[in-house]
């Protein structure tokens, strides 16, 4: 069949307007990602980290801060367990958060990071933190969620203070069908793959 | 049945012509409008005393949230539609548009989208409270049920534009008279190609981003859940990759209705054409490039906020050509002063008013003092009544006579002017004040120093709201009758549509008209 010229156009421009709806759906959200780790938007701290053997800057010390919130209606306790860390630039730190599940039922929660200033999100490396997984606590339980973490040496020199940040989500009802169905795959992948696959050994660094 | 409607109400199920199909876009958007204002009315209602008078807060926030979407997507888009149904055929010697049956479906979809919308009012847990923008979380995990009818009204929605615009394109590349080349289009045909091409690109990102949030709320992704791992911050850049391109579909057509009108009752030709096509270019391409300036607050590092402040600034560069073209063309002119050219000369004057506001909010530090308050929403007003609805108004006076074949009621329009001219600044004018002394927008009570500017406020709305009955009664008026008007009804007024008879016949340039 003779398309006429004005089908042609049509045809071309639903084509256009389809690729946009692609764009939309598959390109921005992965563009905005990558975009964020590269710029460290939004504070987003990245993901884990194989520590390279690097010298400890001993003479400089850069003041961590760590704070723990919960979002809206998540009833845990949770706070760090020190609320400022003196560390060389270089050096492997270790500290822990301090979790606890008042509730009667078993729940399941997500801390999710966030790092002021942002354009330091590059240089603050973790080889181990509790929020690379999900953590489940038991009613009642308490837990010791571990973070070890590295002040990359290239540290810019203005900056002294970093504020790291922990939201903890309750994700339990997002968590619950995939209990029943684990391998089922699921529309829009995008979800969490990589914060529920992540492996939970400690690595040992250098 | 060869040649003609057919009778009753199958006429207008079944059209194909775009005359028929331009009057129903009118007449839906006019509809649209009219509830659209109702609900601003409830909202300037209750700002009219601080504390909390008429409404609940939950109810106030359904009023703004369905007053922008139904006035943004149900009335300026829609009556921009019928309006290029209508003239586009008629000005580039076309006998209809290139894909009539689309034409029609594109328009008949419209109803049910906005009935689906509309029915939210009425469901348990209220309608979208989220604000036009509906900003994630908000409109995913704090959202009533009936975001889901929401998101399906907004799909239709955006088919019905795509399909529109997709016609436009295909009449304006394929169906011009022999000789009509590009660069003799009027301007009303120019800026509606590329207001076209701007649909076709942001409506799917639009449709886009709503089906994100459906997936986000029924499907359990997390494109905008932080805790699943995404990023609420990415709706936003999204919504607007869409929103900003949106605003400028909402005003190029405007600029080519008021640059038909103010040639011809300045009685001279408008000044520096192919500058004004070239200028709505340059616009359009850079609407691409300064969303972010809706969002200089999130968080952005210090070279974006130049870039898109600076990209923002830039765009006063060709729509300054504009403003100055039109002066240019009123320059020396014979002016005289009809219904539809003051509504034209107030939307020059207005238009540039809310340009210059929105000069100072792309100003990246100082934005963070007028962010969401009052003066974003005088800002986003100035630019779109006087904008969008002073234009529109104007080109259904300047050419109802054309399609009816009588004149409308000249002193009717006047008052129907000076009405909404005055109500439009009462209203609006004093939000700048309140939004600069610290109000913020979409909030139902406020505090007690804001009273005095929110009452004037409140006063114009209804005044202007007045002046719209006004402007129903004279165009119902003249659909019934009137004095005839002639062929050219104008004096002088360039371009093919004057060529036909008032009012036009049904099917015009059945054979293609001699282009000088």
């Amino acid at each position: 069949m003779q398309l006429t010229e004005n089908s042609r156009v049509a045809l071309k421009l639903v084509g256009l307007a389809a690729g946009m709806l692609c764009f939309a759906l598959f390109v921005m959200p992965p563009l905005y990602d990558a975009f964020c780790e590269i710029t460290g938007l939004n504070g987003k701290t990245g993901e884990k980290y194989e520590a390279v053997p690097a010298a400890v800057d001993t003479g400089r010390l850069v003041k961590v801060q760590f704070v723990a919130s919960n979002n809206e209606n998540m009833p845990w306790g949770f706070k760090p367990s020190v609320t400022t860390m003196k560390v060389h630039p270089g050096e492997a730190m270790d500290t822990v958060f301090l979790a606890h599940n008042p509730t009667r039922r078993d729940m399941v929660g997500q801390a999710i990071p966030s790092l002021v200033p942002f354009e330091t999100a590059q240089y603050f490396h973790k080889t181990e933190c509790f929020c690379f997984n999900q953590q489940t606590l038991k009613a009642g339980e308490s837990a010791e969620l571990p973070l070890r973490f590295i002040v990359d040496p290239d540290l810019p020199r203005g900056v002294n203070t970093i504020t790291l940040s922990y939201t903890l989500f309750d994700v339990t009802e997002r968590v619950k069908p995939e209990s029943t169905s684990a391998s089922a795959p699921r529309a829009g992948a995008r979800i969490a793959d990589n914060l529920n696959n992540k492996n939970t050994d400690s690595e040992r660094e250098g | 049945m060869a040649h003609g409607p057919q009778p009753g109400f199958k006429r207008w199920l079944y059209t194909t012509n775009h005359k028929d199909i331009g009057s129903m876009y009118l007449w839906f958007s006019f509809a649209m409008f009219l509830l659209g204002g109702c609900m601003a009315l409830v909202i300037r209602a209750e700002l009219f005393e601080p504390g909390l008078q008429i409404v609940q807060p939950e109810f106030f926030n359904q009023m703004t949230t369905m007053h922008g979407l139904i006035m943004v997507f149900g009335a300026v888009m829609p009556a921009f539609v019928g309006l290029a149904n209508w003239m586009i055929p008629m000005m580039i010697g076309a006998p209809d548009m290139a894909l009539p049956r689309m034409n029609n479906w594109s328009f008949w979809i419209l109803p049910f989208a906005f009935a689906m919308l509309a029915s939210t009012l009425f469901m348990e847990g209220g309608a979208p409270n989220f604000g036009w923008t509906f900003y994630a979380p908000l409109s995913t995990e704090y959202a009533p049920p009936s975001v889901t009818f929401f998101i399906f009204s907004i799909h239709i929605m955006g088919a019905s534009s795509i399909m529109g615009a997709i016609n436009i394109i295909a009449t304006i590349l394929n169906m011009r008279a022999p000789g009509m080349t590009l660069m003799k289009m009027p301007l009303f045909v120019w800026t509606w190609l590329i207001t076209a091409y701007l649909l076709i690109a942001v409506m799917p990102v639009l449709a886009g981003v709503v089906t994100m949030m459906l997936m986000d709320i029924h499907f359990g992704t997390s494109f905008f859940s932080a805790a699943g791992g995404g990023d609420p911050v990415l709706f936003q850049h999204v919504f607007w990759f869409f929103g900003h391109p949106e605003v400028y579909i909402m005003i190029l057509p405007a600029f080519g209705i008021v640059s038909a009108i103010i040639p011809t009752f300045a009685r001279k030709p408008l000044f520096g054409y192919s500058s004004m096509v070239y200028a709505t270019a340059s616009i359009a391409f850079l609407s691409f490039i300064v969303w972010a300036h809706h969002m200089f607050t999130v968080g952005m590092p210090i070279a974006g906020e130049l870039f898109f402040m600076y990209a923002t600034m830039l765009i006063a560069v060709p729509t300054g050509v504009k403003v100055f073209n039109w002066i240019s063309t009123m320059f020396r002119g014979s002016m005289t002063f009809e219904t539809p050219m003051l509504f034209s000369v107030a939307f020059v004057i207005l238009f540039t008013l809310g340009g210059f506001s929105g000069l100072m909010l792309a100003i990246a530090p100082a934005d963070f003092q007028y962010h969401d308050t009052y003066f974003v929403v005088a800002h986003f007003h100035y630019v779109l009544v006087p904008g969008a609805i002073f234009s529109i108004t104007a080109g259904v006076y300047y050419w109802l006579p054309k399609w009816t074949g009588n004149m409308y009621n000249e002193t009717m329009g006047k008052v129907h002017f000076w009405l909404a001219f005055i109500g439009l600044n009462v209203t609006f004018f004093p939000m700048h004040f309140v939004g600069l002394a610290g109000m913020p927008r979409r909030i139902p009570d406020y505090a007690l120093q804001f009273a005095d500017f929110n009452q004037i406020a409140s006063m114009g709305a209804f005044l202007f709201g007045a002046a719209q009955i006004v402007f129903l009664f004279n165009v119902v008026r003249t659909v019934r009758g009137g004095r005839k008007a002639s062929d050219e009804v104008w004096d002088n007024p360039q371009g093919l549509e004057w060529t036909v008879p008032s009012p036009a016949p049904y099917h015009t340039f059945s054979t293609p008209p001699a282009v000088r």
